[in-house]
């Protein structure tokens, strides 16, 4: 038994199958919970007001729209040692479920920023490094539907996804020391993590699950698509055949 | 029910109506793929079931 | 090697568009801003750097799809894949052909447009180091961006979104070092971090851009 055999198509299938309700039920819960708990039963910050509720969107859609890259650069890295398609297929799968997040970041952080910085985008260096990010998803996502063979196609992004890595992370350094250089931003800065306390906490921790749980749902979801696309290709092309 | 939100009410609900909308957006988009390529792959799977029997 | 650099810059040459289109380009992006902006001194001085930067990557970007796609199109890059010498080194000529006919005429004309600019004074000399040391990084980045799109019958555009994110870092510590060095303030960190890119693009990319055309003659 190792964790090889869940890389067989039609074990995964089986395997997601069953597990697909539950992660569905739980993130569901969790994401109901953690929302309904921070919007309704949070008080508000002495010097953010309610905008402070914006937090259980914005930290979980943050966290993982870094994280959905990181996975596609694992299931990436194991497509090129190991080619099994649905890892291959399962970094397809996520990459537009990571674009999403990062719009989601970027769009309730502007509305954050609105009435916190009196701007609606400023150029910090943790925006500007998630709108590269955003550009990175596109990149990514445009070369899948550009080629037609589906190895091709895999092993192209897995390679683009590789450089893309090092670059993202190139960027980040960049752009932090680009507006260090500008001007200081340490007075727009995020306050995040350093000055929370507990009521914000404990919802946030169940909103993070809650979207590392949908992650897990709609990647489970969409990777089942991909590999009953795929099959749909092999039987069309037998059919061509006969 | 609805709480207190001050002068930042806009700028809330707004940020939850937005997250909602674009996650809404890829669920069902999901979803909608997902029965379609289901539903292409049984109706190939049948035909296919027929010529080979 | 050298006769496949040679090869290349002379059908770039004598191909005519890919030599003087970049250079054109590059002019006209310097010509536009400021009639876009107005002709107040201050304001182009201040926005000289970006803008020289951003005209020179773009018009490293318009030539780039050229790099592999006539050698695929005629079967030559198949040949040149199975030839003796490793595909890595094949790839590594065609960026270094790639830059001395973009990259280097556009750091030698820089200056001269600089002063369309009102580039300040101290600027001059880092304009044309950081262009020196920052295009070999464009030209091998775009390398790898044409490596993935080789097969590809409308790769243009796709080229382009692949390729620029890829050049935020160039591109940020290149105009860093020309803005620093036109207000006079110490240039030595974002000049190595710039050198520390294009080093590291110019030795390991073209593993990845070897590897990405394998994929597409497959």
């Amino acid at each position: 038994m190792s964790i090889w055999e869940y890389a067989n198509p039609k074990k995964f299938m089986q395997t997601s199958a069953w597990a697909l309700p539950w992660v569905t039920v739980l993130s569901v819960l969790c994401l109901l919970g953690g929302l309904v708990w921070g919007f309704f039963f949070t008080p508000d910050d002495y010097k953010q007001g309610s905008t402070v509720k914006i937090i259980y969107l914005h930290v979980p859609a943050a966290m993982m729209a870094i994280n959905a890259w990181v996975m596609m650069l694992v299931t990436s890295l194991i497509w090129i040692v190991r080619r099994h398609h649905v890892s291959a297929l399962a970094a397809k799968a996520a990459a537009p479920i990571g674009m999403t997040f990062t719009l989601i970041a970027l769009v309730t952080g502007a509305i954050w920023g609105q009435p916190m910085w009196g701007t609606w985008w400023e150029w910090d260096p943790r925006l500007t490094s998630f709108l590269i990010l955003f550009l990175f998803y596109l990149g990514y996502m445009a070369l899948w539907e550009a080629i037609e063979n589906p190895d091709t196609a895999a092993d192209l992004t897995s390679v683009l996804c590789m450089v893309g890595s090092v670059f993202a992370i190139l960027s980040r350094y960049a752009v932090n020391f680009w507006n260090q250089g500008l001007h200081q931003g340490a007075s727009l800065s995020l306050d995040k993590e350093e000055n929370v306390s507990d009521v914000y906490w404990f919802p946030l921790l169940i909103c993070i699950a809650g979207f590392v749980l949908l992650f897990v749902t709609l990647v489970l979801l969409r990777t089942r698509t991909e590999i009953r696309a795929r099959r749909i290709q092999a039987l069309q092309a037998r059919e061509k055949l006969a | 029910m609805i709480p207190d939100l001050g002068k930042y009410a806009g700028a809330v609900l707004s940020s939850y109506a937005a997250s909602i909308l674009l996650i809404g957006a890829l669920v069902a988009l999901s979803l909608w793929r997902s029965a379609r390529v289901k539903r292409a792959l049984k109706e190939i799977e049948e035909r296919q079931g027929k010529t080979n029997g | 090697m050298i006769a496949l650099l040679v090869r290349d810059l002379r059908l770039a040459m004598r191909a005519g568009g890919g030599f003087g289109l970049g250079l054109a380009f590059f002019l006209l992006v310097t010509v536009l801003v400021p009639l876009g902006v107005g002709p107040e001194g201050a304001t182009l001085a201040k926005i000289a750097p970006g803008i020289l930067w951003v005209g020179a990557l773009l018009a490293c970007l318009l030539s780039l799809d050229r790099v592999f796609a006539l050698d695929f199109e005629d079967g030559s890059l198949d040949l040149l894949a199975t030839a003796p010498i490793p595909l890595e080194g094949v790839v590594a000529v065609k960026s270094a052909a790639h830059w001395i006919v973009t990259g280097l005429p556009l750091t030698l004309i820089a200056p001269v447009l600089a002063v369309l600019l009102h580039l300040p004074e101290g600027g001059y000399l880092w304009l044309v180091v950081s262009l020196a040391l920052g295009t070999p990084a464009l030209s091998v980045i775009g390398t790898f961006g044409a490596a993935l799109t080789v097969g590809l019958k409308r790769g243009g555009l796709l080229l382009s979104l692949l390729v620029l994110p890829l050049y935020v870092p160039t591109l940020i510590f290149g105009a860093e070092v020309v803005k620093r060095g036109a207000e006079g303030m110490a240039i030595a960190t974002p000049l190595l971090l710039l050198a520390g890119i294009t080093a590291g693009a110019a030795a390991l990319l073209p593993f990845a851009s070897a590897a990405a055309i394998r994929i597409n003659l497959r």
